[in-house]
C-alpha cells in the first residue's frame, strides 16, 4: 500500500517538473509564433531597403537598420581591443594580489549594473563632459562600456583553456612574452574569443536603454552616417512605434516587422557563435 | 672531456619551500647525461633552471651560478632569449604549436632573425628522423601527427635553431615503446652535434642512452659519474637502494 | 626585427595591458563617483528622509515632491511578482533538465533557453503590449492591461533563462556520490531530488535566484512599456505602477540639465545601483560557498 502511494506521489511530482518545463517552452513558443506570424507578412525586400516615409506609416526601416549596424561597429571597435587587452592582462600577467582581485570584482560588479545606469554614465561622460553631444559616437561608446565586462570574461575563459605547455614551447625557442601571446596564445584561443565577441554584439544590437539619451532619435532625414549626429536604431524604433507614435494602430504592422528583423538579426548572430563553437570542437577532435 | 654546461652551489626555492640544495653538476660536451631520481627529487627543477624557465615563476628564488662554457647565463649582459636559442628544450608531453608542421620549425627561426628557407626546414626534419614521413604534408596542422611524430617535430623545432645544448624533460614518458626506441636512437645520434641532458624516470632508458648519470634525492645530488659505474658500482647507499627498486 | 626592438615592444605592451586593467577600475569608480556626486547635489536640495519615505513623486508639479516610496514599492511589487512566477518554474525546469531529461531532449532544451535569453527586452515589452495587455484586460475586465501584473509576467520571462541556466549548473554539479548514496539506500528519483540534490545544490540555486532578482530590478524597457507608468503608491497587481528604472528612462529625456529634478533621477539611480549590487554580492557569496562545499 505504502509502496503504491510512494510511486504515485513521485509520478505526480515528476509530472509537475515536466509541467514547469512545458510552461517555459510554451512561453518561448508564443513569443516566436507571435512575432514570426504577424511580422512575416510585413517583411519584404522593400521593407529592409526603403527609408521610413509619411511619418513612419509606410516605407521601410532602412535607416534604423543602418543605424544599428554602424552602432554595433563602433561598439566593437571600442570594446574588442580594450576587452581583449584587459583579459590578456588578467590571464597572462596579473599576479594574485589584492589589486588583481579588486579588478576581477569590479568586472563582476560591472556586469550586474543595470543598462540604464550605463546610459546615465554615457550621458554624463560622452554627451556632456567630453562634448560629443547626442551622437552615434556617444551611444556607440556607451554600448562599448556596457559590453566590456562580457568580452573580458569570455576572452579570459578562452585564454585559460590554452595549456601552459604551449606558452613554454614558445618561450623555449626564444620568444618574448609578448610574442608568445601574439603568435601562439591568441591564435589558439581565437574561436573562443570570436564566440564571445559575436554574442556580445548580438546583445548590444538589441539594447535600448543605453541609447535613449545618448543619441537615438525617432526620425532622421536621410540615411544617418555621421558619427557626430543622432541616428535611428532598430530597438529604439520598435519602442517608439509601439508606445509613442500618434497613430499606433496604423504603424502596428511595421512594429511587427521591426521586431521580426531585430529578432532575426539576434538569432543569426547567436547561430554564428554557435557555429564557431561547433567548428572549433570539430577541429579539436 | 670539456665541460659545456655546469651549475655551482645552486639553491632554488619556491616561496618557503626549498627544492634544490647546494647542487653542483656538470655536463660534458657531446655527451648524453641522464638525471635520475624518485619523484620530487628536483631533477626537473634543475633541468629547467638551465634555460631560465623559472623566470616565469614570480616566487622562485635562485642562488648560485650556472655556466654555459664561460658565460654566466644569469648575467645581465646576455638576453634570456639568446640563452634559449643556445640551450633548447624538449618537453615531457609533445607541445607543437597549433600551426602547420613547417611553421613549427620556422617560428623560432623567424623571431630570431635566422634563415628559414625550405632547406633549413628539411635539414631540421631530417635530423629528427621525421622528414620522410612528413615531406609531402608540410602544410598540415602539426596536431594531426601521432604522439611520437609530434615529439620528433618538437626535437626538430629545437635543433633548427642550432643550439649547443638540448635539455630533454622525460621526452618519452608519454610515448609507446616503439616510438620511445625510435627517439632513443635519435638522441644517441644527436649527441654527435649537441650536448644533451635528459631527465628520465626510466632507469633502463638511462642505461641505454646515457654516457654519464646523475642521481638526485630530495633536492640534493647524491652521486654523479659514468653510467656504468652508477648502475653497477654505486658508491652511495641511497643510490644502491633506488637502483634496486627498494623505493622510487 | 632586431633584439632591442623586440624587447621594447614586449615592455610597451606589458604597460598597455596593465593599463587596461586599471582603466576597468576607473570605469567602475567613474560610475560610482557620478552617482554619488549627483546624489549629493540632490540631497543638498531635498532632505533624505523626505526622499526615502515620501509617498508622492511629482517632480514637475508646482510644489515639487520627490518622495521615492511609490517608485521603490513599484519596483519591489513587480520584481516580487516576477519571482513568484519565475522561481518555481525556473527551479522546476532546471531540475527536469538536470535530472530527468534524456540527452537528446537536453540538447534541444538548452539552446532554446539560450535563445530566449537572447531576445531583446524591447521585443518582450512589445509582446507585452500586443499580446499580454489585451489578454489581461479581457480576463480582469479592465480598460487596458498595462499594469504591474503585465510587468511581473514579462520580467519573469526575462529572468527565467538566467535562473534556469545557473540552477541547472548547480544541480548538475552536485557530485554523483551523493546521488548514488541516496539511490543506494532505496530512495527513488524524486525523493533523491527533493531531499538530497536540491539541498546540496541550494547555495547555487540561491545564486540563480539572486541573479534573476538583480536582472529583474535593473530591467528598464519591458517595465517601461507595459506597467502603465503612474507614479502612485501601488495597491495591487492590477494597478498601474512606475518602477525606478522606468522613471529614470522617461524623465531623463525631458529634464533640464542640473536641476533638482535632474539630480533626483541620479539619486534614484544610486539606490538602484546599490540594490543590484546587493543582489549580486549575495549571489556571489552563495556561489563561493557552493564551490567550497563541493570542491571535489
Amino acid at each position: 500500500m505504502q509502496f503504491k502511494t510512494n510511486r504515485l506521489s513521485s509520478v505526480i511530482e515528476w509530472g509537475s517538473l515536466l509541467l514547469s518545463t512545458a510552461i517555459v517552452c510554451f512561453f518561448i513558443a508564443v513569443i516566436i509564433w507571435e512575432i514570426f506570424s504577424k511580422g512575416f507578412s510585413v517583411l519584404s525586400w522593400e521593407f529592409t531597403t526603403m527609408v521610413p516615409k509619411e511619418g513612419m506609416t509606410s516605407g521601410g526601416i532602412l535607416t534604423p537598420i543602418i543605424g544599428t549596424v554602424l552602432l554595433t561597429l563602433i561598439t566593437s571597435a571600442f570594446a574588442v581591443p580594450f576587452g581583449i587587452c584587459c583579459a590578456i592582462y588578467l590571464n597572462e600577467y596579473a599576479e594574485n594580489t589584492w589589486v588583481t582581485r579588486t579588478i576581477r570584482a569590479a568586472i563582476r560588479n560591472l556586469s550586474g549594473v543595470p543598462s540604464i545606469i550605463y546610459g546615465l554614465f554615457g550621458l554624463a561622460l560622452f554627451v556632456q563632459a567630453l562634448n560629443f553631444g547626442t551622437s552615434l559616437l556617444a551611444a556607440g561608446l556607451t554600448l562599448g562600456l556596457l559590453s566590456l565586462p562580457y568580452i573580458i570574461t569570455t576572452t579570459e575563459e578562452a585564454l585559460k583553456r590554452i595549456p601552459n605547455s604551449t606558452r613554454e614551447a614558445a618561450l623555449a625557442v626564444g620568444a618574448t612574452k609578448f610574442e608568445t601571446i601574439k603568435d601562439v596564445v591568441i591564435p589558439s584561443a581565437m574561436s573562443g574569443i570570436l564566440t564571445g565577441i559575436v554574442l556580445t554584439l548580438s546583445r548590444a544590437a538589441g539594447e535600448t536603454a543605453p541609447i535613449l539619451f545618448t543619441g537615438a532619435a525617432f526620425y532622421i532625414n536621410g540615411s544617418s552616417g555621421y558619427v557626430n549626429q543622432e541616428f535611428m536604431a532598430l530597438p529604439y524604433h520598435l519602442y517608439m512605434l509601439s508606445t509613442q507614435h500618434q497613430s499606433i494602430d496604423q504603424v502596428r504592422p511595421i512594429a511587427y516587422g521591426t521586431a521580426l528583423v531585430l529578432v532575426i538579426v539576434v538569432f543569426l548572430l547567436n547561430l554564428t557563435a554557435f557555429y564557431i563553437r561547433y567548428k572549433y570542437r570539430k577541429d579539436e577532435n | 672531456m670539456k665541460t659545456k654546461l655546469s651549475a655551482q652551489n645552486l639553491n632554488i626555492s619556491f616561496g618557503t619551500k626549498q627544492v634544490l640544495k647546494n647542487v653542483n653538476v656538470s655536463f660534458n660536451e657531446h655527451e648524453i647525461t641522464a638525471l635520475i631520481g624518485p619523484s620530487g627529487c628536483g631533477k626537473s627543477t634543475l633541468l629547467r633552471s638551465f634555460n631560465r624557465m623559472h623566470d616565469l615563476s614570480p616566487d622562485a628564488n635562485i642562488n648560485g651560478t650556472i655556466m654555459l662554457d664561460d658565460l654566466n647565463i644569469y648575467s645581465k649582459n646576455i638576453p634570456v632569449t639568446e640563452i634559449r636559442k643556445r640551450i633548447g628544450m624538449v618537453f615531457q608531453k609533445a607541445n607543437p604549436f597549433p600551426k602547420s608542421i613547417q611553421e613549427n620549425i620556422t617560428y623560432g627561426l623567424k623571431i630570431n632573425n635566422l634563415p628559414h628557407g625550405k632547406d633549413v626546414i628539411e635539414k631540421a626534419l631530417q635530423e629528427a628522423y621525421l622528414w620522410d614521413e612528413v615531406k609531402n604534408d608540410l602544410k598540415m596542422p602539426a596536431t594531426r601527427l601521432s604522439g611520437g611524430q609530434q615529439q620528433r617535430l618538437c626535437i626538430a623545432r629545437a635543433v633548427a635553431l642550432r643550439p649547443e645544448v638540448i635539455l630533454m624533460d622525460e621526452p618519452c614518458s608519454a610515448l609507446d615503446p616503439v616510438s620511445t626506441l625510435k627517439i632513443e636512437e635519435l638522441i644517441k645520434h644527436l649527441k654527435k652535434k649537441y650536448t644533451i641532458a635528459i631527465v628520465t624516470h626510466n632507469m633502463q632508458q638511462a642505461q641505454r642512452v646515457a654516457d654519464k648519470t646523475i642521481f638526485m634525492y630530495l633536492g640534493e645530488v647524491m652521486e654523479e659519474g659514468p653510467t656504468e659505474q652508477i648502475f653497477n658500482n654505486p658508491k652511495n647507499e641511497i643510490t644502491t637502494n633506488y637502483i634496486n627498486g627498494y623505493f622510487g | 626585427m632586431n633584439y632591442k626592438s623586440r624587447i621594447t615592444l614586449d615592455i610597451v605592451f606589458k604597460v598597455v595591458f596593465k593599463a587596461t586593467g586599471y582603466l576597468v577600475l576607473a570605469l567602475l569608480g567613474g560610475i560610482f563617483a557620478m552617482l554619488i556626486y549627483n546624489s549629493i547635489s540632490f540631497f543638498l536640495d531635498v532632505k533624505p528622509f523626505d526622499f526615502f519615505t515620501g509617498m508622492e513623486w511629482a517632480p514637475t508639479a508646482k510644489n515639487p515632491k520627490y518622495g521615492m516610496l511609490p517608485l521603490i514599492l513599484s519596483t519591489t511589487l513587480v520584481t516580487f511578482g516576477a519571482m513568484l512566477i519565475a522561481i518555481p518554474l525556473g527551479i522546476g525546469t532546471a531540475s527536469y533538465i538536470a535530472i530527468y531529461a534524456k540527452p537528446r531532449v537536453k540538447n534541444i532544451l538548452k539552446p532554446t533557453i539560450e535563445m530566449l535569453a537572447a531576445i531583446p527586452s524591447v521585443v518582450i515589452g512589445f509582446l507585452g503590449i500586443v499580446v499580454l495587455s489585451p489578454g489581461i484586460a479581457d480576463l480582469a475586465d479592465l480598460p487596458n492591461g498595462l499594469n504591474a501584473l503585465n510587468g511581473a509576467i514579462l520580467l519573469a520571462v526575462m529572468a527565467l533563462p538566467t535562473i534556469i541556466t545557473v540552477a541547472e549548473d548547480a544541480i548538475h554539479a552536485v557530485p554523483n556520490a551523493y546521488k548514488e548514496a541516496s539511490y543506494g539506500v532505496g530512495a527513488n528519483r524524486w525523493q533523491t531530488l527533493r531531499k538530497v540534490i536540491i539541498p546540496a545544490a541550494a547555495p547555487g540555486v540561491i545564486t540563480a535566484i539572486m541573479l534573476g532578482v538583480g536582472r529583474a530590478i535593473g530591467e528598464t524597457m519591458t517595465v517601461l512599456m507595459v506597467t502603465g507608468n503612474a507614479a502612485l503608491m501601488p495597491t495591487g497587481m492590477f494597478d498601474s505602477v512606475k518602477t525606478m528604472t522606468a522613471t529614470i528612462a522617461i524623465e531623463m529625456g525631458e529634464v533640464p540639465y542640473q536641476t533638482t529634478h535632474y539630480y533626483a533621477l541620479y539619486a534614484i539611480a544610486t539606490v538602484l545601483f546599490f540594490m543590484t549590487l546587493f543582489a549580486n554580492i549575495v549571489g556571489e557569496f552563495f556561489i563561493n560557498r557552493f564551490r567550497k562545499y563541493h570542491a571535489v
